[in-house]
């Protein structure tokens, strides 16, 4: 990472709704980057899912999230110190197998970040949970 | 906090759900708690605006889920309007545009569900 890469750090206690604070950063970010529109309502959504993935399930009481900008991407990592997570084992959800079926309506977070995000990588162990996703600057980059 | 629902009207038949702010398990609740009010009282076709809702969250559009399941046994149909472009790209990925149509405004919405 250069070091004059500018980066924002948030420190975010699980209270209800507080993923919109970091999504009111990167509104500010992105306007700063000159990013479309689109792009930032994608990366304001994949921030609230990131965020609501690590409250719900990391069992911490705070969360971390790190905005790096740089010439061709926003690099953003929501870091948590919690329990972690298998990733192989999160299915990817179908809304057709969720309709008239026992199985839980939930579990979206990780396919929208997927989508939504260019590059999405997940860090996890006992120790806690590193999302780091990517949104570039130009669409032909 | 605020109510998350802004108003609730009639019109041909149709209930139009105005929601407001951020669309999270709270509006999801409220809406599925005017959905099942309605419901009982006979109707079957319902119009969610949002166009005050311009941020949603999973959690609160996985509720929707469990409205289009319910309308799915009484021949019912549930449909948008108004959606922000990342709200209906939203949709777009959770599958639910597969089972709702989206409108551009409340009139048009009105119509093809009367």
């Amino acid at each position: 990472m250069n070091k004059n890469n500018p980066v924002v750090e948030l420190k975010l206690p699980v209270i209800p709704d507080i993923e919109l604070s970091a999504t009111k950063t990167a509104e500010v970010i992105a306007k700063h980057m000159n990013l479309s529109e689109e792009k930032t309502g994608e990366i304001s959504m994949a921030i609230i899912e990131s965020c609501i993935n690590a409250f719900e399930h990391s069992k911490t009481k705070e969360i971390f999230i790190h905005f790096i900008v740089s010439s061709d991407k926003l690099t953003i990592k929501v870091k948590d110190k919690g329990v972690g997570f298998d990733k192989s084992k999160v299915e990817i959800p179908n809304i057709d197998n969720k309709l008239n079926t026992d199985e839980r309506k939930r579990g979206w977070g990780l396919q929208l970040v997927s989508e939504l995000m260019d590059t999405v990588e997940y860090d996890s162990d006992e120790t806690g949970t590193t999302v780091t996703m990517t949104k570039k600057r130009e669409d032909n980059e | 906090m605020s109510n998350p629902i802004k108003n609730v009207q009639e019109n041909n038949g149709v209930v139009i759900i105005a929601t407001e702010g951020y669309f999270n398990n709270v509006a999801g609740d409220a809406v599925l708690e005017v959905f099942n009010q309605k419901l009982e009282e006979g109707k079957v076709n319902f119009l969610i605006d949002m166009s005050d809702s311009k941020v949603v969250n999973s959690i609160g559009v996985s509720i929707l889920i469990e409205i289009i399941e319910k309308l799915q046994s009484v021949d019912g149909k549930l449909a948008f309007t108004n959606l922000a472009s990342i709200v209906e790209k939203t949709f777009n990925i959770m599958g639910i545009t597969k089972y709702c149509e989206v409108y551009d405004s409340v009139d048009s919405g009105v119509e093809k569900l009367s």
